[in-house]
């Protein structure tokens, strides 16, 4: 994946947490994902179709999403609250869409959010593209955003499936 | 005044709803989509709304087209993860009357609306 592109996740978490949540976040050095790892508890998912295929993923321990919602919705927010998924959505949502924003030139869209919460659970994506991993901090904890997408791909593939109908 | 949200994040509802609060704005609705907006719209016409682009059952940009068939003076502003100038083009030419991205501050809510009022009190004086 195009470092261009994983510059622009970067730059929407950090833009995200701040201006939400009052939050400044220390991004690690994003890696290449190389095994399935420990679980997490909390997941928001946004996934991506048109110019680009596949998903983001924010990646939480019930206590980083509890105090990161809290902070988000101005009001306590524990995994049992009913707006809790909503607000871990929503975060993801922005992130999603403030890197979407800077993907010059691409016809993207996004998915409405999808939250998983279940202790210790992982969650699977295409193995086709590789997936890269970007450790967040913060003073409230660490959380990490994994991307695995295809960029352009679709359009490629489009193109040949035409040009080879055509020849 | 009466204010209507729509936005299918209740989190995102109760943020704005707290921002116009502070603001004095007390007459507020909310519709989580497309489809209970117009609902609402039919039942009595807001002074204003806010509404998001992606939502289920109806998007925010099909609200917008479907309101300014039937009422083409009620202020609307746009607030969406949907950052691209394509897109604040197609809200625009849809009908909306101004445009918020996501993540915003309260400062950019009070920002966009007082000029949006102003907008419309002006074209209303005019």
């Amino acid at each position: 994946m195009d470092v261009r592109y994983i510059n622009a996740f970067v730059r929407s978490i950090s833009n995200t947490y701040e201006t939400m949540c009052q939050l400044p976040v220390s991004v690690g050095k994003p890696q290449i994902k190389a095994n399935e790892g420990p679980g997490t508890d909390v997941s928001g998912v946004i996934g991506f179709s048109g110019d680009a295929a596949g998903c983001v993923v924010l990646h939480f321990s019930f206590d980083v999403a509890s105090k990161l919602a809290t902070r988000f919705a101005g009001i306590d927010i524990t995994p049992e609250h009913p707006d809790f998924a909503d607000a871990i959505g929503e975060l993801a949502n922005m992130v999603a869409g403030g890197a979407k924003a800077q993907f010059d030139g691409l016809n993207i869209s996004i998915s409405l959010p999808n939250v998983i919460v279940g202790e210790n659970h992982s969650v699977s994506a295409s193995k086709v593209a590789p997936r890269i991993v970007i450790p967040c901090d913060t003073e409230v904890g660490q959380f990490h955003v994994e991307i695995g997408m295809e960029i352009g791909k679709p359009k490629t593939l489009a193109a040949a499936a035409t040009q080879g109908a055509a020849s | 005044m009466k204010i209507m949200l729509v936005d299918d994040s209740r989190t995102i509802r109760n943020i704005q709803k707290n921002v116009l609060k502070q603001l004095g704005y007390e007459d507020i609705v909310d519709a989580e989509d497309g489809v209970i907006a117009l609902r609402l719209f039919n039942e009595q016409v807001p002074d204003l709304m806010i509404i998001d682009w992606n939502m289920p059952n109806m998007d925010g940009i099909t609200l917008i087209r479907k309101i300014r068939e039937i009422n083409k003076t009620v202020p609307m502003i746009m607030c969406t993860t949907e950052a691209e100038k394509s897109r604040v083009l197609e809200a625009i030419k849809a009908g909306v009357n101004n445009y918020i991205v996501k993540p915003f501050t309260a400062e950019s809510l009070n920002e966009k609306l007082t000029q949006t009022l102003a907008k419309t009190n002006a074209a209303a004086g005019a």
